[in-house]
């Protein structure tokens, strides 16, 4: 029994992107909530990792080097479910829709590329409901590497997966280690039924398959709140 | 040599290989005199030359502390609770237990998984997934289970002024008042650790008993069962 392969019974409805760094899906995402906000719908925003509960431990953890593959994870798993049940159920028991950059699937790839078990994090997990729409963005590595040197002067260490000593420089370590990651997400995006869009093409041209997906997904939503208003 | 073994999922970069140390654990509520016996136990093992190393929740440096004032704010949901305290299990596994067992220490835990998994089902969290949480955990070679019922705990934790808030169960509601509360909840954990101490074939202790004759029973079976094992067997 697995929380994300059945359909939550909730009148809300969650949007979740996916993909490696520098894939461009925080950019996706923000566009996704400016049309859905100017066609008058609640939404509401939620980010990997932000609990304030865990963030200081997580940080203290990275700063001393002392995290392991294994709490990375549960810390993760941690955040995950203090946001859920703070910032994503009470949106969606209300009616609103919720959109969360990043998901259950972000752990899936990561953490087990860091060498958790697989089907543990799976289990870890079991207790996220399914996204009504997870799209998936999928992009070269050296694309998304340009993307993030352009953005910033420095790639974060954990970023980078340096504590795996993969490589002794940062840029080469985060090509080995983004590109296992998106290895593992090929096999999610079968395995979950992700939707994948080609994200080597214009912000524009993405943004518009999104809408699209998006209004699709849409058909069968009725928004609660406002219809109480009205 | 015996090999690790983990409760269902090893993880994939958790050392292989033999070990000669063992894990003892004891268990039970609040208020049995879990700690006291374990603190003695440990003194008999080493004048018996063993090494030992010992273990409890919330010591473990990366969240021990987090775990402590978090409970005093009151905001842990069950999903977070438990994880949390899976995260408290797993940096101690990697940085004290594993290495420990590994170079040959019997590590004595003052209580273990069951406690965490017991406290999470008593707070609605289902029993699978803790399970599999928690799956990552060493097995234990022998577990003590000082059991006592809520009729006799009571009055020791009420003398012992240790009638808080979690230990109470309050976080769920369980009762009007935090007396009520405490025997409603500290009676699932018993009904939970009853349930657990059966089907895994935990070595159950009367707690009721004169504390130097629970001392007696452990050093026998632990001495019994060390004897029993090559690695650890003191010859003569």
């Amino acid at each position: 029994m697995n929380g994300l392969t059945q359909p939550h019974n909730l009148p809300g409805r969650l949007i979740v992107v996916e993909g490696i760094d520098g894939s461009g899906k925080s950019t996706q995402l923000q566009l996704a909530m400016r049309y859905l906000q100017a066609r008058g719908f609640t939404t509401f925003f939620t980010e990997w990792n932000s609990a304030e509960l865990v963030k200081a431990v997580t940080k203290k953890g990275k700063k001393k080097q002392t995290l392991t593959p294994l709490t990375f994870s549960t810390l993760h798993a941690t955040d995950f479910a203090h946001r859920l049940v703070h910032n994503m159920l009470p949106p969606l028991k209300a009616g609103m829709i919720v959109l969360s950059d990043r998901y259950a699937y972000t752990a899936f790839a990561r953490d087990v590329v860091r060498g958790v078990d697989r089907e543990w994090v799976r289990r870890v997990y079991n207790f996220a409901p399914r996204p009504d729409l997870a799209l998936y963005f999928n992009v070269p590595i050296e694309v998304s590497v340009q993307r993030l040197l352009a953005g910033r002067a420095q790639l974060k260490e954990y970023e980078a997966g340096m504590d795996l000593h993969l490589a002794s420089d940062k840029v080469s370590s985060f090509k080995i280690f983004q590109g296992r990651i998106l290895k593992e997400y090929e096999g999610i995006v079968n395995e979950y039924g992700l939707t994948e869009i080609d994200a080597s093409q214009s912000i524009g041209a993405q943004q518009q398959i999104v809408r699209g997906l998006i209004d699709k997904m849409l058909d069968s939503y009725i928004p609660q709140a406002q219809e109480t208003v009205a | 040599m015996n090999e690790i073994r983990y409760v269902s999922h090893k993880m994939p970069y958790f050392p292989d290989g033999p070990c000669t140390g063992k894990l003892i654990v004891i268990e039970g509520t609040d208020g049995c005199g879990r700690s006291t016996q374990a603190e003695m136990l440990r003194q008999w093992l080493e004048v018996q030359g063993y090494g030992v190393t010992d273990t409890g929740w919330t010591r473990s440096k990366l969240v021990g502390q987090a775990i402590t004032d978090l409970k005093q704010g009151h905001s842990l949901h069950r999903l977070t609770y438990c994880l949390m305290y899976a995260t408290d299990l797993a940096d101690r596994m990697e940085y004290q237990i594993l290495p420990a067992l590994r170079s040959g220490f019997i590590v004595l835990a003052d209580r273990y998984i069951y406690t965490a998994i017991a406290r999470g089902i008593a707070r609605g969290a289902g029993e699978e997934w803790l399970h599999d949480l928690f799956g990552f955990a060493v097995v234990p070679d022998l577990v003590f289970y000082l059991r006592l019922g809520v009729e006799d705990l009571v009055p020791r934790v009420i003398e012992a002024g240790k009638m808080n808030y979690w230990e109470s169960g309050m976080d769920m509601n369980y009762g009007d008042d935090i007396y009520d509360s405490f025997v409603a909840y500290q009676g699932e954990l018993i009904a939970q650790f009853d349930r657990m101490a059966q089907r895994d074939r935990f070595v159950t202790l009367d707690a009721r008993q004169d504390p130097d004759v629970i001392q007696k029973q452990l050093r026998r079976t632990v001495g019994q069962y060390l004897q029993s094992q090559p690695q650890t067997a003191v010859a003569g």
